[in-house]
């Protein structure tokens, strides 16, 4: 415990070294190095297919890798059960189909981990929960199914429920691909707020406008590996990369 | 913070660690990934080379083949002279020698039938599916019956064997699918007496079982008719089984008609077609379609289910079998009877519900033809 | 022309009203038909036979004698006792079936999603192979070709000389409780409660403080511990009539009859291999999203089985589990093929046999399955409707 609280106030919140990840025979990260310091906000973009999921999905371990290295809060990726749910704790995740428990409520969804994890009696957990829907312009709806929401509601449903955990960073994977336009931005606003706040985050997105107001740095990946990372001024005007040209041109062209 | 921007040259792809790799990396990654699944694994095949080895020994490796009597089984190993010596009754029954020819060419011409719907490439499907379902039974009951055309009449009761279940299967999906239909939609009815009567029709026979159905149409049924009317013994289990299979039928279909949006049926009312066009025309063949596999597997029950005549004295393949059972030269080979028509029945079953699969695969993935 | 509507009509008989009333008149009146025709063939047929109709022939007196029974029953009881019976009969095997049934089926459905390649294929082989064979040549394989293929009891198949295995069946030793050994159920009894009691507690305790109690062990230690204790503090009055071989046959003991165990292995083995299909498709149904939300929240496996997997997976199960519960039930009737004696058995075979009375007693018969079908029915509709996913 003492070597985990000593790291936290100096080391480096996310440090990948070397990830190497294979599918099969297919290598779908290459040699992978990225540092994310605290309170640092990264948006990572790039054609489907090359791998910028998966390697956020390995960092709390959804996905194996294979080789390289990861530590996350000071403490280090290994394959036991345990140090796995410990990094979990410091890490929440926002899915592109929400994964909302249909059979919780919006109020149980949030407090499931509180309950088990945290082993908060149910009252607090209940405060926490409420203070975060609250929080994310929800509150009214905590006692509903998520069946009976939108799907922008059900996705800021989703990062109050993560937020719950009281995590150290946020990992979200195209949180606004599967919703319908117009609730994109009340889904961007509850982000951009959170990033305010000075929250860790990593987000697998191709919304641009998000990634020039928040983000501290622009990773572009292809084809399993991170080809350009720069801040967002540089990164949008002047790319240095044919690959990272070529992608914005088919993304911000028309 | 990174203030400049980095770019990386590519990085070549590489094979993956060996251990994913090759014979040895499936084994690892299928049989022996943890402790806990490499003591499975073992404790698995002991299990199967305890069981298999000795099948395998009795059923093949140590079993009689050859001859015609029972003085050609060893005893060693299964006794297959036991099914060889009777496999004419067990495919005919008690068929006249003479006609037989008449079941091989209805068999023949079912064949046929079944081979040109099942084998997508075909043309005229739905003209070929309505003669299996229409045109069919009626050349095969002249055929098998007799008594006309210059055939010599058979009598039922010398029906039997493969020849007797096979009848009953198909004059059982035959005549329960119309019947079915005509229920599901009566249950989609807006009028209430018809919807009741559906309801109360399917609910009943789904709650009892075909055992009873069977001792209703043989002890019961002949109450019903006037005293005068000779009601045939095979005819009265087929009727039991056409009802009691039509509610089961019925229940498919209607889960085929919930499945099509109701926008069909409000396109073809605009278009200023009538309830039986509607449903004949638009909703039907779409609601049917998707339910081929529910349908199969519908088939695939009632012709397991065609054992049960035995109970009430038909001579079926099973029930063929172990009346040869009871033969006092051929007592004692219960297990050969027992897993021969197992085995004969297994593999009907087994082709229609890999075909149902397939047919479920292939609309899964959106692929009609 | 009248124009009693302020729409305009046209001919009657295209009227969709009047449609519908002409449908169903006609429905009506062939029923009718039917029912006069039917019945009034019967009361000529039966009067020609000279068998009466109702239902004095159940204060009859049977005179047969039923090899199994669970209630007291000789051939001086009447045919109402036979039908009870027969019933409890069919009761017995179809509880004995579903416990098995469910138990061999969650085991195979599960071994066919496990990660180990051989143990996957060999669970599905097992659906395959048993699926597919009609339950009847199940039933007759297991009695006359594996059953009636053992010994005479001279001969039998033991098991450390206190369970025997031969053609008659299997002979079990039978617990003779004696004085004192009622305290025993008690005891059970009040673990129970006690066990319900602690679950309330530890529900509450976890709801007030956060921490959670081991439910299951302390539940574990109290339903098998309480009951044992008390066993043992009462001095175990509990004597085994062990069974031994007298002349031909065994003395002492409790026979269980091969059909009896036939049926039963016939209707697990076969019902099992549909439930496994329907844990292996409930389970399945659990998107794989659900899993990773919950991992990313940390949960730990356990606790993502009993909170996230299963109350979802349960929902598709359950219907469709009842369902083939219902379908055992119904397929014990098969009891009749080697003369287990079930209600189908002696009820509509002997009783029908020795009376005549076809219709009253095909009728009780089908009212049997029918109201055991309709209350599970209902009871299920009451699980669908609390269990429905609230949805817009």
């Amino acid at each position: 415990m003492n070597e985990a609280t000593a790291a936290q106030t100096d080391s480096p919140m996310i440090e990948i070294t070397g990830l190497n990840k294979w599918y099969g025979d297919f290598h779908v990260l290459r040699d992978i190095d990225l540092t994310v310091a605290r309170g640092e906000r990264i948006v990572i973009c790039g054609p489907s297919g090359s791998g910028k999921s998966t390697l956020i999905r390995c960092i709390n371990h959804l996905e194996e890798h294979q080789e390289g290295r990861i530590v996350v809060n000071g403490m280090p990726m290994t394959r036991d059960v345990k140090r796995i749910e410990q990094i979990r704790r410091n890490v929440g995740m926002v899915f592109q189909h929400f994964n909302l428990f249909p059979h919780l409520s919006v109020l149980e969804n949030c407090c499931i981990s509180q309950t088990w994890v945290q082993k908060k009696p149910r009252a607090e957990a209940e405060r926490t929960a409420r203070e975060i829907l609250e929080r994310v312009q929800i509150a009214d709806q905590a006692l509903k199914y998520p069946g009976q929401l939108s799907g922008g509601q059900q996705q800021r449903v989703a990062i109050a429920r993560a937020l719950c955990m009281q995590p150290e960073v946020m990992l979200f994977d195209e949180p606004t691909s599967a919703l319908d336009p117009e609730m994109i931005k009340e889904v961007l606003d509850v982000m951009v707020e959170l990033a305010r706040d000075g929250m860790t985050m990593l987000c697998v997105t191709h919304e641009m406008g998000f990634a020039k107001t928040v983000a501290d740095r622009v990773i572009f990946m292809d084809q399993g590996q991170i080809i350009e990372q720069a801040p967002p001024e540089t990164f949008f005007n002047h790319p240095k990369s044919e690959r990272t040209q070529l992608f914005l041109s088919q993304i911000l062209g028309h | 913070m990174v203030d400049t921007s980095t770019v990386t040259e590519m990085v070549a792809e590489r094979r993956p660690p060996d251990l994913r790799r090759g014979l040895l990396g499936w084994l690892h990654t299928n049989l022996f990934n943890t402790p806990f699944n490499g003591v499975v694994t073992l404790i698995t095949l002991a299990l199967l080379a305890m069981v298999l080895w000795p099948t395998l020994q009795w059923a093949v490796f140590q079993a009689d083949w050859l001859g015609d009597s029972r003085e050609a089984c060893s005893g060693k190993g299964a006794c297959w002279v036991f099914i060889s010596a009777r496999f004419e009754s067990i495919v005919y029954g008690f068929y006249p020698n003479s006609a037989r020819w008449r079941v091989d060419l209805v068999f023949l011409l079912m064949a046929v039938l079944v081979a040109w719907l099942v084998i997508p490439r075909l043309p005229a499907k739905r003209w070929v599916g309505l003669f299996a379902l229409v045109g069919f039974p009626v050349v095969a009951f002249f055929l098998l019956v007799g008594g006309s055309f210059g055939l010599e009449h058979v009598p039922t009761r010398d029906w039997g064997g493969v020849m007797l279940t096979l009848t009953i299967a198909t004059v059982g999906i035959v005549g329960s699918l119309p019947i079915g239909v005509v229920l599901a939609l009566g249950r989609r009815s807006q009028m209430p007496l018809v919807r009741g009567f559906c309801v109360v029709f399917i609910e009943f026979w789904r709650g009892v079982p075909l055992i009873t159905v069977l001792f209703m149409a043989s002890v019961m049924l002949p109450l019903f008719v006037p005293t005068q009317v000779e009601f045939d013994k095979l005819l009265r289990a087929l009727v039991g089984i056409m009802f009691f299979w039509s509610a089961y039928m019925a229940e498919v279909v209607r889960g085929g008609l919930q499945a099509i949006p109701s926008g069909q049926e409000e396109a073809a009312k605009a278009m200023g077609m009538g309830y039986w066009q509607r449903m004949g025309l638009i909703v039907l063949p779409q609601a049917l379609k998707l339910v081929i596999p529910g349908i199969v597997n519908t088939f695939i029950a009632l012709f397991k289910d065609t054992s049960l005549v035995l109970i009430i004295g038909l001579f079926d393949l099973l029930a063929i079998i172990r009346a040869g059972l009871t033969d006092s030269d051929w007592l004692g080979f219960a297990t050969e009877g027992y897993v021969f028509a197992a085995l004969v029945f297994w593999v009907f079953c087994f082709s229609m519900s890999r075909y149902s699969q397939y047919i479920e695969r292939r609309l899964h993935t959106g692929h009609r033809n | 022309m009248l124009r009693s509507s302020s729409r305009e009509r046209g001919p009657l008989w295209r009227d969709p009203t009047f449609r519908a009333l002409l449908v169903q008149g006609i429905l009506l009146l062939a029923l009718g038909a039917f029912v006069v025709m039917v019945v009034s063939n019967t009361m000529a047929n039966l009067e020609a036979r000279g068998i009466t109709t109702g239902f004095g022939f159940l204060q009859d007196r049977a005179g047969f004698s039923i090899p199994q029974t669970l209630i007291e029953y000789s051939g001086d009881s009447t045919y109402a006792r036979t039908f009870v019976v027969g019933l409890l009969n069919t009761l017995l095997v179809s509880a004995m079936g579903i416990v098995a049934a469910t138990l061999i089926g969650f085991a195979v459905g599960i071994a066919r999603l496990s990660p180990n390649w051989l143990l996957a294929r060999l669970a599905s082989a097992y659906v395959e192979i048993f699926r597919n064979i009609p339950l009847l040549v199940q039933i007759l394989f297991w009695y006359f070709a594996v059953l009636q293929a053992l010994p005479s009891p001279r001969n039998s198949h033991s098991l450390f000389e206190v369970i025997f295995l031969n053609v008659r069946g299997v002979v079990l030793p039978d617990p003779q409780p004696l004085a004192g050994f009622a305290a025993t159920p008690w005891a059970l009894l009040v673990a129970v409660i006690a066990t319900w009691g602690m679950v309330r507690f530890a529900r509450r305790r976890q709801a007030r403080t956060g921490r959670p109690l081991p439910v299951f062990k302390l539940g574990a230690l109290l339903l098998i511990g309480l009951p044992l204790a008390t066993f043992l503090v009462t001095g175990m009055p509990l004597e085994w009539s062990i069974p031994s071989l007298q002349g031909f046959n065994f003395q002492g003991g409790v026979t269980v009859l091969p059909e009896l165990i036939a049926l039963w292995l016939a209707l697990s083995i076969y019902t099992a291999s549909f439930i496994a299909e329907i844990v292996r498709s409930g389970i399945q149904s659990v998107p794989e999203g659900q899993v990773e939300a919950a991992k990313a929240l940390s949960l730990p496996a356990g606790i993502i089985l009993r909170k996230v997997v299963i109350p979802q997976a349960m929902r598709v199960i359950v219907p469709q589990l009842t369902s083939q519960h219902l379908n055992l039930i119904k397929n014990s009737s098969l009891a009749t093929a080697i003369g287990y004696p079930d209600l189908v058995a002696v009820f509509s075979g002997t009783a029908l046999n020795q009376t005549g009375q076809a219709i009253e007693i095909v009728a009780m018969t089908m009212a049997v399955y029918l109201l055991i079908n309709l209350v599970v029915s209902a009871l299920m509709n009451l699980y669908n409707a609390r269990t429905l996913l609230k949805e817009r």
